[in-house]
């Protein structure tokens, strides 16, 4: 376990590194004691910062949820951040990586929208399905303030489960309407198919992402609310990304999204 | 595929080869592969081997009751270190009814893939067949799942050698829902491949030539290259969706597709 001076250091820290565009040295190698709960109160400590700058939390995020990415960072357990309003783009906004990332990787995935609040523990797929409003198509950008993305699942749930930016279709589906352990999902760069994939990736599906983040919050007394924006895990591998990049996503049943990198 | 045309095999150099891997194919044995002891033979003379061991089987008295795509996404192709798809074709025994046994001893060392198929109602004749011909000539399209079988030792071939050997096919399972294609989203159509339980593998239809159809538009370009068709009605596997598993005697596996239901079976 870390002290309380220990934890809001690292947040601190994590808060200018992201401000700075500049890496951190992996905090599972500075405190080899480091819990996940710590990890989590780092994590609170700078999106506390990042309110306090004028950030609003808009949505939580689950990752590392496929074989694929569990298997390409060497981290076999999801992880938990926080969404904030700035992360947020819209279909057809350029997203400017090259001012706001350091090692952006993009991810396909489908963003829950709820409509009523979900508290864990206890909470099934069964309330997940109820509990939204509507499903859509969504590319994450994550980003990693520990170097060269060395991260352990200590080190990504203290820097906010690695969030970068993200940006969502201009379609939303009401989830009665698609399987969401089945849908496929198709991704494009620069006019090429890189990956291909289907809802059961994550964690057999996004369904019970949701309900693993609702349970997994839970535990720290945080509820999953009404109108936010839930990001349920990559269903492809990483995809590195850099400026002058263009990538679209599209998921059957739901829709596409497509993002221009700047 | 760029190639020296014709043939350097002789016509009984090709009947011996056909007897060769259609050998070891019923009695279930590997080979090395036919290009280590034939290195100047051509695509025609591989596509005239896979024709001859066709020929030997309908003069048995089996019916060829489908074709099927190989090696048509470009992952697959890199795994396997060749250029190009391939097609092979389907016998009456090659079929296993959905749900039903396969048995592991008739095989070496199988893999099952996750796939599509369409089954046609208007002929499709090459050169120049593309995606728009293929779905106005579908009747309808529903899941497969092949297995297929390298007679070749480890799985390890070269483009010729795995044409020769009727693109390593040796069964397959059809079954769930058919559906018309104007109600398929088939590009993103997704597959969740289970083994035992587990999700092994996931894709969609776009990793296949980038569509689905596209695979049955190049049967038909290919076929067409030999002056053959595919007539109204034939049953077509559009080539792996997933990357191919390796599945030992004992294994149950379930297939789910998005919009078309599932396909299960069982290795004894």
């Amino acid at each position: 376990m870390m002290n309380k001076e220990q934890i809001i250091q690292c947040g601190d820290e994590l808060f200018e590194a992201m401000c700075n565009r500049s890496t951190l040295r992996p905090f599972t190698e500075r405190y080899e004691d480091i819990t996940i709960e710590d990890a989590y109160h780092i994590s609170l400590r700078m999106v506390e910062r990042r309110v306090a700058a004028g950030e609003r939390i808009i949505g939580k995020k689950i990752g590392v949820t496929s074989k694929a990415v569990q298997n390409m960072l060497n981290v076999h357990q999801p992880d938990f951040g926080f969404l904030t309003d700035r992360m947020a783009f819209s279909e057809g906004q350029e997203m400017p990586i090259s001012e706001q990332l350091m090692q952006p990787k993009a991810e396909g995935e489908i963003a829950f929208i709820l409509k009523k609040d979900l508290m864990g523990p206890g909470v099934t797929n069964a309330d997940v399905l109820a509990a939204t409003d509507c499903v859509i198509p969504c590319f994450e950008v994550v980003d990693s303030r520990i170097e060269n993305w060395q991260i352990k699942i200590e080190d990504t749930v203290a820097d906010n489960a690695s969030c970068g930016l993200f940006i969502l279709g201009d379609k939303a589906v009401d989830p009665r309407k698609v399987d969401l352990a089945t849908c496929g999902m198709v991704v494009e760069k620069n006019g090429s198919i890189i990956s291909t994939g289907a809802g059961a990736a994550a964690l057999g599906s996004p369904v019970n992402c949701v309900a693993w983040l609702a349970n997994t919050l839970g535990q720290f007394g945080i509820p999953l609310k009404a109108g936010e924006v839930i990001l349920s895990g990559s269903l492809v591998p990483l995809e590195p990304v850099q400026a002058g990049d263009y990538m679209s996503v599209s998921i059957g049943g739901i829709g596409s999204a497509s993002v221009k990198f700047v | 595929m760029a190639d020296v045309k014709g043939n350097k095999l002789t016509q009984s150099q090709i009947e011996e080869l056909a007897i060769h891997l259609e050998n070891a194919e019923l009695e279930a044995y590997e080979v090395t592969k036919i290009t280590d002891d034939f290195p100047d033979m051509t695509y025609d003379d591989a596509f005239d081997i896979q024709w001859e061991i066709r020929r030997r089987k309908e003069a048995r008295g089996n019916k060829i009751v489908g074709m099927k795509m190989g090696l048509t996404s470009w992952a697959k192709m890199s795994q396997m270190g060749v250029e190009h798809p391939c097609y092979g074709f389907l016998a009456d025994y090659f079929s296993v009814p959905e749900g039903g046994d396969i048995k592991h001893d008739e095989l070496i060392h199988p893999k099952i893939e996750a796939e599509l198929a369409f089954v046609t109602k208007a002929p499709l004749k090459g050169p120049g067949v593309h995606i728009g011909d293929v779905l106005r000539a579908t009747d309808f399209v529903m899941p497969a799942v092949e297995v297929i079988d390298s007679r070749y030792k480890d799985f390890k071939f070269d483009l010729k050698s795995v044409i020769a050997d009727n693109s390593s096919s040796t069964r397959f399972v059809t079954g769930g829902r058919m559906a018309d294609v104007a109600d398929l989203d088939l590009k993103n159509l997704g597959v969740v491949m289970e083994i035992n339980g587990e999700v092994v593998e996931v894709g969609a239809g776009a990793a296949v030539l980038g569509h689905p159809a596209a695979s049955v538009a190049m049967l038909a370009n290919m076929l067409g290259e030999r002056g053959e068709e595919l007539p109204a009605g034939s049953f077509v596997m559009i080539g792996a969706i997933t990357a191919a598993v390796q599945v030992n005697k004992g294994d149950s596996f379930c297939v789910r597709y998005q919009d078309l239901g599932t396909i299960s079976g069982k290795f004894v």
